[in-house]
């Protein structure tokens, strides 16, 4: 036992951040998602991790480095669908009784991933039909479409397949709130350092502090959490890795959330802006806490577990 | 990162587990919380049983009489203990998880072997002997007198929330020994035997109904200066070795507890939201359990504690404060009767985030600490 990040995996950190700051910088990112950045991800190996011999704990702390840039993107379902499905893949849950749905990235995506109960589904993104962009998404930097009928698609994964994926998607979700709730942290604490009142900075407020220290606390706990979810991923003897999985999941997107707004708070009015990156980390959470099953899924799956 | 125990730990597991299905078959009824008495015999005779089994100091050195387990064997030790539902450390907490760790940092050779074997065979109780009434989150602040005369320091003052307090043989006292310093640079950290004339001892009633702490009254105590632990005006350091302990470890084996308790509560709980709820506080509280994995990782790793430890009494009394609220609401008319152990539970950990630094102090020391937040800026002296 050695709960600590291995050489390798420290390594492994420190490529991907400083892969984040040199090519991901806040400019780019507010760009949006693209074919470029799509290749350099590629190259990276961002998506073919786990085919080149990674691990889930691998995968987990690339996407902590993602999140903590708030690399936009399908980044998660293209990372799933990695020797499946060819290019970027964008995906989501099948609707219920037909109901139209709401996808994001269709754009730039080569095909769609629908997930339901029974398996996974491929449809080519240009095979949907009566799709309407979003004049006003709630995150700038994630276009969505609503779609009126989703067509079946081709089989691509079973039941277990389903499964699997809903467990991938949901740990490198979490993975990636996690790095999202670390910047956070950073940014505010950053800010309460520079920012002066009453003739001295406001982080050395308590209540300004106190608000900072939960958040750290926040994230290093999930981050926690999900590290463990992960290692019980690719090991699956050591534990029960639904219930890792759903407490990491809740705990992350609980961290994303209230950290971008504790954020916000921090920051004050240029918290409010759009000019201030900490809404783009609010409306990225919000967006990712209804992927892989929202916190009452989560919450409802590890209650589950404890009555077994 | 790896979460999978060793051979050699799982060997220690089964070896411990027949060991403990055998000891606690002989153990006694548990006594009453207010029979103190018959606490301290409890408590100290599971002490002595640990101890000839070879699991007692299950982290101290080998050279102290500990087992010098491996990090991994110690979680082992707290899971194991913790399922079998053996003894909570008890009486014993002061000496074995506080001072018997701040001994063998800080203390002489005489010091080590005059209380380390005792400790470890449940021979000696401990109490803790720091805040006073005008000393609490600003624990530096501390008026307690100790005057040196000749081999001895004169000791007179007031000390609040002594844990074990009545029942304790020996004390860790801090007292002022340079008033005219800075406040952190005027404290000096003593042992204090409990029965020295001058002492007296008076227990405080808790929210329990019950005494767990005490207010201990000096006046003119001589206390031989071979007592001292460390140098003189050095005992805000060697308190913070105590203080490291205490944050790091010796919340872990009741936050294991807490799991079992959560894990048995989850049939009884129906309503939606609650499920909701317990499923939040027990994500956090597995969380935790893998936050300490990580602690003990990085400490064997490299030699010291990593952030985790400083977060994890902060996370720890939050969960457990939920967990505590959802009992009440499960229990809902069932919590008129303290008898029950998750209502007296509640009522226990009221305490936690007050308890060896509240939860707002804690804030300041990760604000400053880890984050690297400046300090307030300290009220102005009145004149």
């Amino acid at each position: 036992m050695n709960f600590d990040l291995s050489e390798d995996q420290v390594a492994l950190r420190d490529a991907i951040r400083s892969l984040c700051r040199g090519r991901f910088t806040g400019e780019r990112v507010r760009k949006g998602f693209d074919q470029a950045m799509f290749d350099e991800l590629a190259t990276t190996g961002v998506f073919s991790l786990r085919a080149d011999g990674f691990g889930w704990a691998d995968a987990a702390i690339t996407f902590e480095e993602l999140g903590r840039a708030v690399v936009p993107g399908p980044l998660v379902w293209t990372h799933l669908a990695h020797g499946v499905a060819e290019g970027i893949v964008t995906g989501l849950e099948r609707p219920r009784d037909g109901a139209p749905a709401l996808l994001e990235h269709l754009a730039v995506a080569d095909g769609i991933a629908v997930v339901d109960d029974d398996g996974i589904s491929l449809v080519p993104s240009d095979a949907v039909a009566g799709v309407t962009a979003l004049d006003w998404p709630l995150d700038p930097l994630t276009p969505v479409h609503r779609i009126d009928a989703l067509p079946t698609g081709e089989r691509i994964g079973g039941r277990d397949e389903a499964a699997a994926w809903r467990r991938g998607g949901g740990l490198l979700t979490a993975a990636f709130e996690v790095g999202m709730a670390q910047a956070c942290t950073e940014a505010a604490t950053g800010y309460s350092l520079a920012r002066r009142q009453f003739d001295r900075p406001i982080g050395s407020f308590q209540a300004v502090k106190h608000i900072l220290a939960d958040m750290v606390v926040r994230a290093e706990v999930a981050r926690t959490a999900v590290h463990a979810a992960a290692v019980t991923m690719d090991d699956p003897g050591i534990g029960d890795r639904e219930r890792a999985l759903s407490g990491a999941r809740l705990l992350a997107a609980e961290a994303a959330e209230k950290n971008a707004k504790g954020s916000l708070q921090v920051h004050g009015g240029i918290g409010f802006t759009w000019e201030a990156d900490v809404h783009l980390y609010l409306k990225r959470a919000w967006m990712l806490s209804t992927a892989f099953g929202n916190v009452h899924v989560h919450a409802d799956a590890l209650a589950a577990r404890l009555v077994r | 990162m790896d979460l999978r125990y060793s051979e050699t730990d799982e060997a220690f597991r089964a070896e411990l587990r027949t060991w403990l299905a055998g000891a606690l078959s002989e153990l006694p009824t548990p006594p009453a919380r207010d029979d103190w008495p018959a606490r301290v015999r409890y408590d100290t005779e599971w002490q002595r049983r640990l101890f000839d089994a070879g699991y007692a100091g299950i982290s101290w050195p080998a050279e102290y009489g500990g087992r010098g387990a491996s990090p991994s064997e110690q979680l082992v030790f707290l899971e194991e203990t913790t399922r079998a539902r053996a003894p909570y450390v008890g009486v014993n907490f002061v000496g074995t998880l506080h001072c018997g760790p701040t001994l063998i940092a800080e203390g002489t050779d005489a010091q080590k072997s005059a209380h380390l074997p005792r400790i470890l065979r449940g021979e000696e109780v401990w109490c803790q002997c720091f805040s006073e009434p005008d000393a609490g989150s600003d624990l530096a602040g501390l008026r307690t007198r100790a005057v040196r005369d000749g081999d001895d320091y004169v000791v007179t003052g007031q000390k609040i929330w002594c844990s074990f307090g009545h029942v304790g043989d020996f004390g860790e006292l801090l007292v002022r020994t340079d008033p005219d310093a800075a406040k952190h640079r005027g404290i000096t950290w003593l042992i204090l035997p409990m029965d020295l004339p001058g002492i007296d001892v008076r227990p405080i009633e808790t929210v329990l109904g019950s005494s767990e702490f005490c207010e201990v009254f000096l006046d003119d105590v001589r206390v031989p200066a071979a007592n001292r632990v460390g140098d003189e005006n050095d005992g805000w350091r060697v308190t913070n070795v105590t203080l490291s302990f205490e944050r790091g470890t010796a919340f872990v084996s009741e936050m294991v507890d807490a799991l079992r308790l959560a894990e048995e509560l989850a049939p009884d709980v129906h309503d939606l939201s609650d499920r909701r709820e317990l499923a939040h506080v027990v994500a956090q509280l597995d969380a935790l359990w893998a936050l300490t994995k990580r602690n003990v990782s990085q400490a064997a790793h490299d030699g010291a504690p990593g952030p985790g430890a400083f977060m994890f009494k902060l996370a720890y009394s939050e969960a457990r404060d939920r967990l505590g609220e959802l009992c009440m609401r499960v229990l809902d008319r069932g919590a008129f009767d303290i008898h029950d152990e998750r209502v007296e539970e509640r009522l226990r950990t009221l305490s936690l985030p007050i308890a060896a630094g509240t939860s707002q102090i804690q804030r300041n020391i990760i604000g400053e600490r880890l984050l690297g937040l400046p300090k307030e800026q300290p009220w102005p002296r009145s004149a």
